[in-house]
């Protein structure tokens, strides 16, 4: 696989230095999620704050053992995520999995609003990397469910 | 043996290695022990057989289907003279998944199958003997039939070194046992298991025996008559065949009374309304129009592997193996799963890179032209044995070179400097090492 150098580094740096790790208290759900593929493991937890569609996801916190694309969408999630609603954080999910499995991958640059998962742009190539990057995001919208 | 393989020659009988990868990079190609590539003689067998006479075989009288059924026949005698057995104990399957789940199934019908399967059966009490370092195709179908019939599943463990606890045996294949599988070589670790040794202990006490032979008969001269085993399977496609033709080698007292496993035509002998009865093998284990120029083409490739000669081929692997493990045991930070020696090892050479997980190992590499497996290589289980979830294999065939070791090497030096330079620091807060 080859991403260009700026995604490379944006990866790396969150790889390195993962923003939100580790398993926090007090949460709402927590969910455990495997690529059956690689063994790669997920452990998910989520707190809400409100009532309803105005319920925002007030903290995400997170275990995962997995490559660099995996650990740095987890922590990417979390920069996207967290302070947005439900139906916001949904979104998002579908609009990174459109474009992760777009037929024809996107050449320019992703909307400036998916922050750092613009990285992720050319895994779209890769079509058995694109579980790698979208394994948390699976594991939010069941916990969000 | 007089002279050594010459890969460099070999390897302009395969097409695809020509081809470049990743920006105009040679290809290095060490993916065998997944699929193997394929020598234009077998390309061409298969193009030949269906410009000249395709047809279904076992079925009509007009002249291509009478050529079919020689060519189909034909690669079932020379099949069975590479393994050292006889044509009527080879049955050719989809792949080698296939015919261990014809074994499993045929074991459960035998419940149902009359007084000629009572050996078969299988119930609580009786146990089915695996061990920890089976691909899933040789341990999800055992789980299966244990399942379906109350038998208990017992398994051989794996030792820090990558070899089967064989402290056990007699512990573990007791006369409960009434059926042993086993792989002769390892998909993950290269060990080559002690055949022998497991087979006389289940003819003690009376079970049937099933080798999973994938990753010897491709690499090595196995005569199945010779190992004593009462099963065995293999895949086409990782012996320079075609994929979607497997064999199933059973020996000839067993399949004459062991009940089928999927029916339907071609299996049978008279067929009524009420009830059917079914050909003698190996034809009762192939229900169905068979894969025809597949099965050619594995002859094809079976004549190619022996005109470059298996002990040689054995030899070059060897060669390979052991210049792989010399030149990753000196990576700082690299660790090697399975054996370290060549000694009684196959050319599957697993590792895993501290601080680097194997998908971005594979990543870098791929970079390169590098094409290895990452993952657990269906073999969780035994991932979760050696304390890894999962790791890198590079495998290695006749077609590679000592030239083909130096990019792997490379690559790694390149994934541990982009990826593991920079240890965990105080801000990963926990739990998230790339490779725990």
């Amino acid at each position: 696989m080859r991403l260009t150098a700026e995604h490379q580094e944006i990866i790396l740096a969150h790889y390195r230095a993962p923003h939100r790790s580790g398993l926090r208290e007090p949460f709402d759900a927590e969910i455990h999620r495997f690529n059956p593929t690689c063994g790669d493991e997920l452990t998910l937890r989520v707190r809400r704050e409100g009532e309803g569609a105005r319920a925002t996801v007030a903290d995400i916190s997170y275990q995962v053992q997995g490559c660099s694309i995996s650990q740095a969408s987890v922590s990417v999630m979390t920069d996207l995520v967290i302070g947005r609603t439900a139906g916001e954080a949904e979104e998002l999910h579908s609009e990174i999995a459109a474009l992760l499995r777009a037929p024809v991958p996107e050449s320019g640059a992703w909307p400036s609003h998916l922050g750092d998962a613009a990285a992720f742009r050319d895994v779209s190539r890769h079509p058995a990397r694109i579980k790698c990057a979208l394994l948390c995001w699976t594991a939010l919208r069941e916990a969000l469910s | 043996m007089t002279h050594a393989l010459d890969p460099v020659r070999l390897r302009a009988d395969f097409p695809i290695l020509r081809r470049t990868v990743a920006d105009g990079q040679r290809l290095v190609y060490l993916d065998s022990g997944a699929t193997s590539q394929k020598p234009v003689q077998v390309l061409d067998a298969e193009r030949a057989f269906a410009e000249t006479s395709n047809a279904a075989v076992h079925r009509g009288a007009h002249q291509l289907a009478e050529e079919a059924t020689e060519a189909y026949e034909q690669a079932r005698e020379q099949l069975a003279a590479f393994i050292g057995v006889q044509p009527a104990e080879v049955v050719f399957t989809k792949n080698a998944t296939e015919g261990i789940n014809l074994v499993a199934y045929a074991l459960s019908n035998a419940a149902t199958s009359g007084e000629a399967a009572a050996r078969f059966r299988l119930g609580p009490g009786d146990e089915v003997v695996v061990t920890e370092m089976e691909h899933h195709a040789n341990l999800v179908p055992w789980q299966e039939l244990c399942r379906r019939t109350g038998a208990t599943l017992r398994w051989l463990g794996v030792t820090d070194e990558g070899r089967l606890d064989l402290s056990r045996l007699d512990e573990v294949i007791t006369p409960r046992a009434r059926l042993v599988a086993f792989t002769h070589q390892s998909n993950v670790l290269g060990t080559v298991n002690p055949v022998r040794q497991i087979v006389d202990r289940a003819a003690e006490v009376g079970a049937l025996t099933l080798l999973d032979a994938c990753q010897s008969v491709p690499h090595a001269a196995v005569d199945f008559h010779a190992c004593g085993v009462d099963f065995a399977v293999f895949s086409g496609h990782k012996m320079l065949g075609p994929s979607g033709v497997g064999v199933l080698y059973g020996r000839r007292e067993l399949l004459e009374v062991m009940p089928p496993f999927l029916t339907g035509g071609s299996m049978i002998e008279v067929v009524r309304m009420e009830e059917s009865t079914f050909a003698p093998p190996p034809q009762r284990f192939e229900a169905g129009v068979p894969m025809v120029s597949q099965a050619v083409g594995l002859a094809a490739a079976v004549r190619y592997l022996t005109s470059v000669g298996m002990p040689r081929i054995t030899a070059h692997e060897r060669l390979l193996t052991e210049a792989a493990l010399g030149t990753l045991s000196a990576i700082d930070g690299v660790r090697i799963l399975g054996p370290t020696t060549g000694d009684d090892r196959g050319s599957a050479v697993s590792f895993v890179v501290d601080g680097v997980h194997p998908h971005d190992v594979s990543q870098i590499l791929d970079a390169h032209g590098v094409a290895v497996r990452v993952g657990h290589h269906c073999a969780w289980p035994l991932h979760r044995r050696l304390g890894v979830p999962a790791s890198v294999r590079a495998s290695f065939y006749l077609y590679n070179t000592l030239a083909d070791i130096e990019p792997l090497a490379a690559g790694i030096r390149e994934a541990q400097a982009m990826f593991g330079a920079t240890a965990p620091g105080p801000e990963r807060d926990g739990g998230s090492a790339a490779c725990a």
